[in-house]
C-alpha cells in the first residue's frame, strides 16, 4: 500500500513535470510579446530592454525553463501582466468557488445518472428504458453554453426559481452545477445501465435469487456494489473534464472561479495566469485520479494496488 | 410411488421463445421425490437436466423461458403457478440450491460470512450479530475449519472446493426440506469432488434432506441416490431404483451411458462411447429422439414417441428395450 502510494506519487510528479514543459513551451507559441504588454504602447526602447532583462528573456531557453521550474516548486507562479499582481494568490482565491462548483456538479451527475441507469437496466427494452436513454443522449449532446443559457432563461428569468447568477448562496450553485453535471449525468446513466445489465447476468445474481431475495434487493445489494466499480474510476476523470467545462459555465453564470479567471487571462493574453491555472488544474486532475484509484479496492476487494 | 412425496413433477414441459420461434427444452417430465430421499437426474449436456432444476426454483428468466404444461407440486402446493413473491418465500428457506460453478456463484465484493447469513436475515429476520453464531455453526457443519476467520474472507481468497462448501452452507442454513444440487462437483478437481460428495451424503442423512442431484456422473448417482431418472433430449427415458437400473438397464441409451462409464471399462480395451450427439432443442423431430444414435432402432421408433412404461421393476420409454 505505502509502496504503491510512493510509486503513484512519483508518477504524478513526472506527469506534472511534463505539464510544466508543455505549458512553458506554449508561451512561445502564443502570438504576444510580453515585453510590449507590460511596457505599454508609449514605452521607449530602453524601457523595453530593461523589462526584457528583468524577465530574463534574453537568456537561453533551457535556462529560462530552469528558472521557471525553480520558482514553480516554491509556489511562485510569476506576476500577472494585466493585473500586475502575483499569480499564485490570485489562483488560490479563485480556487474554492471552482472546487465547490465541481463538487456540486459531481453530486448532480451522480444523483441523476446512477438512479436513471439502474432504473433503465431493470426495465431494459421497455419504454422507460428507451425514454431514459433518449434523455441521456440529449443531455450528453447539448453544448454547455446552450444548456446553461436555457436553464437560466427558464428557471431564473421566466420562473424566478433561482437567481440569474452570482455567488455565495446555495441557490446560486444549483443552475451552474446542473449545467456542468447534466451531461455527466447522461453519460453516467448509460455507463451505469450497461454495467448493471452486465452484472445482473452473473451467476452470483442467480445465487442471490435462489436465496429468496426480492429483485430490488438483488439489484441494490448484489448488483450495485459490482456495477459501481467502473463508475468510481470515471469520477476521477471528471475533474479533468470539468476543468474545461468550468471555463464556459463560470462565464455564463458569472461564477468567480478559475474558469472565469482563465477566460479573462486568455482574452488579455496574460501568459503567467494561463500557465498558473493550467498547472494548478493539472494538479487537481492528477489528484482526482489518485483518489479514484485508492477508493476502488474498498468497493471491490479483488482490485489490488500494485 | 408414495403419495406423501415432497416434490412431485407432473408432465412438466418447458419452452423457450427464441428468434426462430418457440423451442421445447423439457417435455412431459414427471418424477417423485419423497421427503428425505435422494433422486439422481442424469444425462448428457444439453438434455434439459439443469433447465428442469432451475424451473423447480423458477430461476429461469421469463421471458424467454415458459412453463408450457405440467405441475410442480412441492409439499402439496403447485409452485409452477406460484407468484414471484410466494417463490421468494420458498427459495433459500424450504428449498436450497447449489450450483455448478462455485468460482462465479459467489459475490466477489461481499465477505462470505455476510453472504451465508443472508438467507437467515431474509427468512428468519435475524440481525447480523444473531446470525453470526449460526453461520459459524454451519461453516463447521460443512467442514470449514477456522470458521471465525473464514467468514471475514472474500470469495477470491478461497479455493474452488471451499467455495463450494460455502455454497452448500448457504443452501442449508435455513434447514430446507429439499436441496437441489446442480452438478455440484463438475467444476472441481477429482480429489475435491469426492470430498464434496461425501459432505453432501453426510448432510443428507444428518438433516434428513430430500436431495435432487443433477449430474452426468453415474458413479455419484450410484453412491448417493436411491432412485435415478435418465434424461435424454428433454425427456425422461428411464427411471427406477438405482441398483436395478444399473444392474439391468432397459433403455439402449441408459445401457450406452453405463457402458461408457470408466468404472465399467475392461482393462486394455477402448472405452465404448455412444456415437453422435444429443439433437439440439428445435431439431427434435417425431419419434424417439435417440433413434438416430440407437443401435437397435426400429422403423416405429422414428415415427412414434415411446411413452414411459413399466418394464421389470423400473420404467423406460422404448419400443425395443434391452432384454
Amino acid at each position: 500500500m505505502l509502496k504503491y502510494l510512493v510509486k503513484r506519487l512519483a508518477a504524478s510528479l513526472l506527469i506534472l513535470l511534463g505539464v510544466s514543459i508543455v505549458t512553458f513551451g506554449l508561451t512561445f507559441m502564443i502570438p504576444a510579446d510580453p515585453v510590449a504588454m507590460i511596457a505599454g504602447r508609449n514605452s521607449t526602447p530602453q524601457m523595453r530592454e530593461q523589462i526584457r532583462q528583468q524577465l530574463g528573456l534574453e537568456r537561453p531557453i533551457p535556462e529560462q525553463y530552469a528558472l521557471y521550474l525553480s520558482r514553480l516548486v516554491k509556489g511562485d507562479l510569476g506576476i500577472s501582466y494585466a493585473r500586475k499582481s502575483e499569480v499564485a494568490p490570485l489562483v488560490a482565491s479563485r480556487l474554492p468557488p471552482t472546487l465547490l462548483l465541481m463538487l456540486g456538479a459531481i453530486v448532480a451527475e451522480l444523483l441523476i445518472g446512477i438512479p436513471a441507469g439502474i432504473y433503465a437496466a431493470t426495465r431494459r427494452g421497455r419504454i422507460a428504458d428507451k425514454a431514459a436513454m433518449t434523455l441521456s443522449f440529449l443531455s450528453v449532446s447539448t453544448p454547455q453554453f446552450v444548456l446553461g443559457l436555457t436553464l437560466l432563461y427558464l428557471f431564473a428569468y421566466l420562473w424566478n426559481w433561482f437567481p440569474l447568477g452570482g455567488y455565495g448562496k446555495f441557490a446560486n450553485l444549483v443552475l451552474p452545477a446542473l449545467t456542468l453535471g447534466l451531461a455527466g449525468g447522461g453519460w453516467y446513466s448509460r455507463m451505469m445501465r450497461s454495467s448493471m445489465i452486465e452484472v445482473l447476468r452473473n451467476d452470483y445474481i442467480r445465487t442471490a435469487r435462489a436465496k429468496g431475495m426480492s429483485e430490488w434487493r438483488v439489484t441494490m445489494k448484489h448488483g450495485f456494489r459490482n456495477a459501481i466499480v467502473p463508475i468510481v474510476a470515471m469520477i476521477g476523470l471528471d475533474v479533468g473534464i470539468f476543468m474545461s467545462g468550468v471555463v464556459v459555465v463560470e462565464n455564463v453564470f458569472g461564477w468567480p472561479g478559475i474558469g472565469q479567471l482563465m477566460w479573462q487571462a486568455i482574452q488579455s493574453l496574460d501568459i503567467p495566469v494561463i500557465m498558473g491555472v493550467t498547472i494548478v488544474a493539472a494538479c487537481f486532475i492528477v489528484l482526482g485520479n489518485l483518489i479514484a484509484d485508492l477508493v476502488s479496492p474498498l468497493i471491490d476487494p479483488r482490485i489490488r494496488l500494485r | 410411488m408414495t403419495t406423501d412425496s415432497l416434490l412431485r413433477i407432473e408432465g412438466l414441459t418447458v419452452g423457450f421463445n427464441t428468434e426462430h420461434g418457440p423451442v421445447r427444452v423439457v417435455e412431459d417430465v414427471s418424477f417423485d421425490l419423497p421427503a428425505g430421499h435422494t433422486l439422481g437426474l442424469v444425462g448428457e449436456s444439453g438434455c434439459g437436466k439443469s433447465v428442469t432444476a432451475q424451473t423447480i426454483m423458477r430461476l429461469l428468466p421469463s421471458p424467454p423461458a415458459r412453463i408450457e404444461a405440467g405441475r410442480i407440486l412441492f409439499a402439496g402446493d403447485d409452485i409452477a403457478a406460484a407468484s414471484l413473491k410466494q417463490m421468494q418465500k420458498i427459495r433459500g428457506d424450504r428449498i436450497g440450491m447449489v450450483f455448478q460453478e462455485p468460482m462465479t456463484s459467489l459475490n466477489p465484493t461481499l465477505r462470505i460470512g455476510e453472504q451465508i447469513a443472508e438467507p437467515l436475515r431474509l427468512h428468519r429476520g435475524m440481525r447480523r450479530a444473531e446470525a453470526e453464531a449460526r453461520v459459524i455453526d454451519v461453516l463447521k457443519q460443512v467442514g470449514i475449519g477456522n470458521a471465525e476467520r473464514r467468514l471475514l474472507q472474500y470469495p477470491h481468497e478461497l479455493s474452488g472446493g471451499l467455495r463450494q462448501r460455502v455454497m452448500i452452507a448457504m443452501a442449508i442454513i435455513c434447514k430446507p426440506q429439499l436441496l437441489i444440487a446442480d452438478e455440484p462437483t463438475t467444476a472441481l478437481d477429482v480429489t475435491i469432488q469426492a470430498q464434496i460428495m461425501e459432505l453432501l451424503r453426510g448432510l443428507q442423512k444428518e438433516l434428513n434432506l430430500a436431495v435432487l442431484l443433477i449430474t452426468h456422473d453415474l458413479g455419484m448417482v450410484a453412491e448417493m441416490c436411491e432412485t435415478i431418472a435418465v434424461m435424454y433430449a428433454g425427456r425422461i427415458v428411464e427411471t427406477g431404483r438405482t441398483a436395478e437400473v444399473f444392474a439391468r438397464p432397459h433403455h439402449p441409451y441408459t445401457f450406452g451411458l453405463l457402458n461408457s462409464s470408466p468404472r465399467r471399462a475392461k482393462k486394455g480395451q477402448r472405452l465404448p462411447s455412444i456415437p453422435g450427439i444429443v439433437p439440439p432443442p428445435g431439431a427434435r423431430g417425431t419419434g424417439c429422439s435417440f433413434a438416430a444414435r440407437c443401435p437397435q432402432a426400429l422403423e416405429r421408433c422414428r415415427i412414434e414417441t415411446p411413452p414411459l412404461l413399466p418394464m421389470g421393476s423400473d420404467a423406460a420409454a422404448c419400443w425395443n428395450p434391452m432384454p
